[in-house]
């Protein structure tokens, strides 16, 4: 059994914490085929923690076990030391887990200071009728969220695009707005589904860079999915590598580079 | 100033009144379709059972009282007290969120991510049903809506616009109803109200979230079962709000529920997903109609108002589908 308190130093000298997230011999099935098998892994408070592994390997799966929209059929998902009951998406967000999506998820009609708003929903506390008839404390509290998400507009480097519908963005924008509106709900764990897939070298760069600095600055725990092996590699402090629904290597970056089987399933043939 | 103009002023006045009624069916629609693309075909049997639940409870009328005494024999009618209107309203409110409740529990949390029209269909199906349900409740006769609005023209506006005829022995001055002049400031307090819950609460914002993406709503932590709920009782409070006002104008009775009817060629102009589109189509079809009847009435033999609304919508669904604002539909291959 993993310790709960322990931790370790990372390369570059970070401290990474206890177990956050602890997943438990995890099976999901569609009908017969079965897209994850039998994974146990865990993300630890502080880490850039990635999961990889080529088309069809069941990364994605696996992101959607985390944040509820999948419930696995088999294997226990363990949330800061305690099992997790069968939830829904969204009571999984309101436990502080905030994801984005592969193919992007954003509230096309709304503008882009809108859409990091709706990221302090889980944070908004008044109710519907405090708020029409006891106006101080819900024009307080939509100041103190009005601040939050104004801090990560900035942080992101969306200012100028803050009241732009999100409908006229380009791509690479879109996927910065996203990030953007996860990050707004202070996230103990935060979900990235191929943050920069379909992006040029320079907005790579940009996304790598707010990914570090995001757990940097704010300690955010990240667990993402990349296809980019540079990418990951630089990016990440430990690596789940997946094949067919099974895993196949776990480790550091460097641990994973040279496991055999990652090599042969994964990256075909080694560069050097 | 020549009458003609001044008699058109007025029909102008009266078309707006009429729009902003219009409006305000139009905009239930609105509000269930853009949460979750649901044509809710039963609104105005809601409208209308709100308005038979409002004049049940007012008068203690016992609910299913035909039912009870065919049942048991009894003779049972009337509770046998009186409600005043505002706590009736109050309960009426809490038997649409009852409504709105079991709608969701029993027919479309089964049927989320299916076709649009097997959606519509089950809310014909719902409006039948609910017809009947108000029936055995409430019993089918005609009843007054007895909530305390004013009847009949306001002399007050009549003898105060005289002075625009400027002497003019044919006009006496504006002739409004006291009815729809109350009923058009319900109207915008309401539709001000909703404007405003959406923009600025909580749950407002959670109602637009899921009006866009169900998937990104979810990951922000918004139930859409709690969502539909509300998004099912607002539209309950609207109904009730146009039952009150239709009912006070012509009796609590079945041709109520064909109020819905007049809502479609304000969609059809307004755009089915824009507030301010129902309010603006609403508008546009209540002066249009009234203007048209005033000024080409006479030459088609009248009775224009009954067919005007539905064949400007048809001129607009031509050369602008998506509506006055609706979201444009762009095709990308």
């Amino acid at each position: 059994m993993l310790d709960q308190t322990d931790g370790y130093m990372t390369a570059d000298g970070r401290q990474i914490g206890p177990v956050v997230m602890e997943m438990r011999n995890i099976t999901l099935r569609f009908g017969g085929v079965e897209a994850i098998k039998d994974i146990s892994f865990d993300i630890r408070e502080g880490e850039v923690r990635a999961i990889i592994g080529p088309n069809g390997a069941g990364k994605s799966s696996m992101l959607n076990v985390i944040s509820g929209f999948y419930v696995p059929q088999e294997g226990q998902v363990i949330y800061k030391g305690a099992p997790r009951p069968a939830m829904k998406p969204y009571q999984v967000a309101r436990q502080g887990i905030a994801r984005t999506f592969q193919n992007i998820a954003l509230f096309e009609g709304m503008s882009v200071l809108d859409n990091v708003m709706t990221g302090r929903l889980t944070h908004m506390k008044t109710g519907m009728f405090a708020q029409a008839f006891w106006k101080g404390k819900a024009e307080r509290e939509e100041t103190e969220n009005r601040e939050v998400a104004e801090k990560i507009i900035d942080f992101l480097e969306i200012q100028a695009i803050r009241k732009t519908p999100v409908s006229r963005l380009p791509y690479g924008l879109k996927k910065r707005v996203e990030l953007a509106r996860a990050l707004a709900a202070e996230p103990e764990l935060l979900l990235l589904d191929e943050p920069m897939a379909g992006m040029n070298v320079e907005e790579k760069e940009d996304m790598s860079r707010f990914i570090l600095s995001m757990n940097d600055e704010f300690g955010t725990t990240i667990a993402l999915i990349e296809h980019d092996m540079g990418v990951v590699m630089d990016l990440s402090d430990r690596v789940v590598v997946m094949d067919y629904g099974k895993k196949i290597g776990d480790g550091t970056p460097d641990e994973v580079r040279n496991n055999q089987a990652v090599i042969d399933a994964y990256l075909g043939v080694a560069h050097d | 100033m020549p009458t003609d103009l001044l008699y058109g002023a007025e029909v102008l006045l009266n078309g707006l009144m009429a729009g902003v009624l219009y409006a305000l069916v139009a905009l239930g629609f609105v509000l269930i379709y853009k949460a979750s693309g649901i044509f809710n075909y039963a609104q105005g049997v809601m409208a209308l059972f709100a308005a038979l639940t409002l004049v049940g409870i007012m008068e203690g009328q016992i609910p299913f009282s035909h039912l009870i005494n065919a049942t048991f024999g009894t003779n049972i009618h009337h509770f046998g007290w009186h409600v005043p209107a505002f706590a009736a309203i109050f309960l009426t409110m809490i038997v649409m969120v009852g409504f709105a409740i079991l709608v969701q529990r029993l027919i479309f949390r089964h049927l989320v991510g299916q076709e649009p029209i097997i959606l519509f269909m089950a809310t014909i199906g719902l409006a039948y049903f609910l017809e009947g349900v108000g029936d055995l409740m409430w019993g089918s006769e005609i009843k007054k809506m007895a909530v305390g609005l004013p009847q009949g023209g306001s002399l007050w506006v009549e003898e105060n616009t005289q002075w625009l005829g400027f002497g003019n022995e044919d006009f006496y001055g504006f002739f409004l109803d006291k009815l729809d002049m109350v009923a058009t400031v319900i109207a915008i307090v309401l539709v001000l109200a909703l404007v405003a819950f959406s923009q600025y609460t909580k749950q407002g914002r959670a109602m637009r979230a899921v009006a866009d993406d169900h998937q990104a709503a979810l990951s922000v932590g918004v139930s859409l079962n709690y969502i539909w709920i509300l998004v099912w009782s607002v539209a309950g409070f609207v109904a009730l709000v146009a039952g009150i006002i239709w009912g006070a104008k012509s009796g609590v009775q079945f041709s109520l529920s064909l109020i819905a009817l007049k809502a479609l060629p304000v969609l059809m102009l307004g755009g089915f997903t824009s507030i301010p589109g129902a309010i603006v189509g609403g508008l546009i079809i209540g002066v249009g109609e009234k203007l048209f009847e005033f000024s080409f009435g006479p030459m088609l033999g009248g009775a224009t108002e009954n067919w005007f609304a539905y064949v400007l919508a048809l001129i607009f669904l031509v050369f602008r589908p998506q509506g006055l604002f609706g979201e444009k539909i762009i095709e990308r291959v």
